[in-house]
C-alpha cells in the first residue's frame, strides 16, 4: 500500500519535471551553451578557427561597442525609474482611490494595448510624431508651429516609447502588492503626524518594495533586451545594444562576435539586478513571487 | 477641573444616513471616558471625527480648548489606536514606536530614551528590535498604545483594541489598560461594544445607539438606575417583562404581565395610553426563597427549567407557574443551592425598588425569546 504510493508521487513528479526540465534543456541551456562556446571562438588569419578571447577583447577596444552597452544600461535604468514613477501614483490610485466599478475599468484600459503587437503601437507613435504626422498637421493647422518639426529620432521620444510599452510591467505587481496594504496604516502614519510625503516615503513604499522590485526586475529586463521601439523610435544616432548583436549575427555574419556581446549583456543585467535586490535588502526568491 | 475634549452638538450624515445625531459630551482632563454601543450605533463615526479623518456635518469638536475645524489629523493633539492595531509590518518595534517623533522632528537620543521609557511603561522593555511578526496579541496591543502614547497627546483614542484577544488576554489587558491610564495620566477616550470592558475601565461611561447617547454617567449610576430600556438592557443583565401598569384606590402602583402575574413596584409612573411598559428585574437582585418581610417584596412561585453552571456567573432559569415566561436567577457563591435540580419548585422575590419601568418602545437589542 505504502510502497504503491510513493510510486505514484513519483510519476506525478516526473509527468510535471520532464517537460519543463526538455523544453529549459533544448531551448535554453543547449543554445546558450553552444553560444557560450561560440563567444570564445575565433578563426586566425589563415582561416583556422580556434580558442581566442578576441571577441571580448574588441568590446572594449571599439568605443562604440561599450558605449552603446553603456548607454544601454544608463537608459534601461532611466526608463524603469521613470516607469517606477509614474506607476506607483497610478497603482495607488487604482487600489485605494477608485471604486470597484472604476477599477475594473481603469485595468481594462491598462490591458487594451497590449491586444495589439508592439510593432503595431510603434506604427502608431511614429505615426503621431513623424514630420509629416498628425500631432504636427494640427499644430501648423492651429498656428502654433510655423514649419513641422521632427519629434521622432530622438533619445527623448524613444524613453517616452519605452515607458509607455513596459507601464504595464510595473504597475500589475505593485497592485498585487498594495492590494494587501491595509488602509489603517496609513491612517495610523497621518494620525501619527506624517505628512504626505513621509507615509510614501515610510509606509507605502517600503510596504510595496517587493512589488516594486519585481516590476523593476521585469521591466528592467525587457527594455534592456528590447529590440523594436529603440530602433524604430530612435533613429541612427540611438544606438541600441541589442541592434550590436543584430547586426553582428544578421548583418555581418559573425556568429562569434553576436555570441560574445550576448553573454556580455546577460553578465550586464545579472549584475545591475544583483546590485538593485542588494541594496533593497530584497530576497530574490521573494520579489519573483 | 480642565476640559480635555469636548464634543458640541455633532452630527454626521452619510447621505440620507444619519451615522451620528447631535451628540454633545465634555471629557475631563485625565479621565478614562467610554463610549459603549452595539455595532452600527455610530461611535466609531463618532471617534473617527474627534480623530480627524472624517468632517461633522454639524456641530463642533474642541480639543484642550481649541477648535478642531480644519485641523488635519497630523496636527491634531490626539492619537488613535486602531481596532485592528495597524502596526507597520516593515518596522520594528523600535522603528514603530519612533515613528511619531521622527515626523515631529526629533533626532538621537531624546527620541531613544522616550521609546525606552515607554517600553518600560507598557511593560515591554528590551523589545526595540523585535519585529512586529514576532509579537504575541497582547504585546501588539501594547506597542500600538505606546506608539500613541509616547506622543504625550492631549485625549488618546481607542478604538475597540482588545476586541481581537481571547477572552483571558482580554481580562488581563482590561485591568492592566486601567492601570497604564492611572499612570501615564493621558484622557483616554475608548469605544467598546462590551459593557464588562467599559464597566472596568471607565470614570464615566456614554451609552451609544442610532446615533445618540441614550445616558451619559458613571459605570455604578449606569448599572444602577439605567435612563432608557436600551440601557436597562445592554448594560448588565437584565430579565424583561412586558407589564400593563395600574394604580390601585390607595395609590400605590403594580405591574401586571400577561400571564396574570402582579408585582409592586416603589415608584410613581405616568399613565396615559395603552399603558404598556417594560419592566426591568436584574437577575443578581433575585433572591432564591427569600425570608424578608413579603409586604416589602414582590414573590413568586417557580419551578426550575435548567441550571446554568458558569463558575462565579451561575444562574439558574426558572418558569413561574402557569407561565411561559422565562426568567434569570443569579445563584449566590455559597453553593448554598447546591441541592436545586431541574423540576424543582421554589419560591423566588424581589424588593419593589429593585425593578425599574420604560414606556415600551418594542426596541430589542439583541433577537430575545418572548
Amino acid at each position: 500500500m505504502k510502497r504503491s504510493s510513493k510510486i505514484k508521487i513519483r510519476w506525478g513528479f516526473i509527468i510535471f519535471f520532464v517537460p519543463v526540465f526538455l523544453w529549459l534543456l533544448f531551448l535554453l541551456i543547449l543554445p546558450h551553451i553552444e553560444l557560450l562556446r561560440m563567444s570564445f571562438v575565433g578563426t586566425d588569419f589563415y582561416g583556422k578557427s580556434g580558442f581566442t578571447f578576441e571577441n571580448y577583447w574588441s568590446f572594449f577596444k571599439e568605443p562604440i561597442y561599450w558605449r552603446t552597452f553603456a548607454r544601454t544600461a544608463l537608459y534601461s535604468i532611466t526608463v524603469t525609474f521613470l516607469v517606477l514613477v509614474i506607476a506607483l501614483p497610478v497603482a495607488f490610485y487604482i487600489t485605494k482611490l477608485a471604486g470597484t466599478k472604476i477599477q475594473g475599468f481603469l485595468m481594462i484600459l491598462l490591458l487594451v494595448p497590449f491586444w495589439v503587437s508592439e510593432l503595431i503601437r510603434v506604427y502608431g507613435w511614429i505615426i503621431l510624431l513623424r514630420e509629416s504626422g498628425a500631432i504636427n498637421y494640427f499644430l501648423t493647422k492651429l498656428h502654433i508651429l510655423r514649419e513641422p518639426i521632427e519629434m521622432l529620432y530622438n533619445d527623448a521620444t524613444m524613453i517616452m516609447g519605452l515607458i509607455y510599452t513596459n507601464m504595464l510591467f510595473m504597475v500589475i505587481p505593485i497592485i498585487g502588492v498594495m492590494e494587501s496594504l491595509d488602509d489603517s496604516l496609513i491612517e495610523a502614519a497621518y494620525d501619527l503626524g506624517a505628512k504626505k510625503t513621509a507615509i510614501w516615503a515610510k509606509i507605502i513604499i517600503p510596504y510595496c518594495l517587493p512589488g516594486i522590485m519585481s516590476g523593476s526586475i521585469i521591466v528592467f529586463m525587457l527594455v534592456l533586451g528590447s529590440y523594436l521601439t529603440p530602433k524604430l523610435m530612435g533613429g541612427k544616432n540611438a544606438l541600441w545594444f541589442t541592434e550590436q548583436i543584430y547586426n553582428q549575427i544578421i548583418t555581418y555574419f559573425n556568429w562569434n562576435q553576436g555570441a560574445a556581446f550576448g553573454f556580455l549583456l546577460l553578465l550586464m543585467s545579472s549584475l545591475i539586478i544583483f546590485v538593485a535586490l542588494k541594496i533593497t535588502r530584497q530576497k530574490f526568491t521573494k520579489v519573483i513571487k | 477641573m480642565k476640559i480635555a475634549l469636548s464634543v458640541k452638538n455633532v452630527s454626521k450624515y452619510f447621505g440620507d444616513f444619519k451615522a451620528v445625531d447631535d451628540v454633545s459630551f465634555d471629557v475631563e482632563d485625565g479621565k478614562f471616558f467610554s463610549i459603549l454601543g452595539p455595532s452600527g450605533s455610530g461611535k466609531t463615526t463618532l471617534l473617527r471625527m474627534i480623530a480627524g479623518f472624517y468632517t461633522p456635518s454639524e456641530g463642533k469638536i474642541e480639543i484642550q480648548g481649541r477648535d478642531m475645524e480644519g485641523v488635519e489629523p497630523n496636527k491634531r493633539p490626539v492619537n488613535l489606536v486602531f481596532q485592528n492595531l495597524a502596526l507597520f509590518p516593515m518596522m520594528n518595534v523600535y522603528e514603530n514606536i519612533a515613528f511619531g517623533l521622527k515626523r515631529r522632528g526629533e533626532r538621537g537620543k531624546v527620541v531613544r530614551e522616550k521609546v525606552e521609557m515607554m517600553l518600560d511603561r507598557v511593560g515591554l522593555p528590551g523589545f526595540e528590535n523585535r519585529k512586529i511578526n514576532e509579537l504575541s496579541g497582547g504585546q501588539k496591543q501594547r506597542v500600538a498604545i505606546a506608539r500613541s502614547l509616547v506622543l504625550d497627546p492631549g485625549v488618546l483614542l481607542l478604538d475597540e483594541p482588545l476586541g481581537a484577544l481571547d477572552a483571558k488576554l482580554r481580562e488581563n489587558m482590561k485591568v492592566e489598560l486601567k492601570k497604564l491610564q492611572a499612570k501615564v495620566g493621558t484622557t483616554f477616550v475608548y469605544i467598546t461594544h462590551d459593557q464588562s470592558e467599559a464597566m472596568v475601565m471607565s470614570d464615566y461611561v456614554a451609552v451609544m445607539n442610532h446615533g445618540h447617547f441614550e445616558q451619559v454617567n458613571t459605570p455604578q449610576n449606569l448599572y444602577n438606575s439605567p435612563a432608557s430600556s436600551f440601557v436597562a438592557q445592554f448594560v448588565g443583565d437584565n430579565n424583561k417583562f412586558i407589564v400593563k401598569i395600574q394604580k390601585d384606590e390607595r395609590g400605590n402602583f403594580s405591574a401586571v404581565t400577561k400571564d396574570n402575574l402582579q408585582f409592586r413596584l416603589d415608584k410613581p409612573y405616568d399613565l396615559e395610553g395603552d399603558n404598556i411598559f417594560e419592566m426591568y428585574v436584574r437577575p443578581e437582585s433575585i433572591m432564591i426563597n427569600p425570608k424578608e418581610d413579603p409586604n416589602k417584596i414582590n414573590s413568586i412561585e417557580v419551578e426550575v427549567k435548567a441550571i446554568l453552571f458558569d463558575g462565579g456567573n451561575s444562574r439558574i432559569l426558572v418558569v413561574p407557574k402557569n407561565s411561559e415566561k422565562e426568567i434569570m436567577v443569579s445563584l449566590p457563591q455559597n453553593r448554598k443551592y447546591d441541592y436545586l435540580r431541574p423540576k424543582d419548585t421554589i419560591k423566588i422575590g424581589w424588593y419593589h425598588s429593585a425593578s425599574v419601568c420604560f414606556k415600551g418602545t418594542g426596541e430589542r437589542v439583541y433577537e430575545e425569546i418572548e
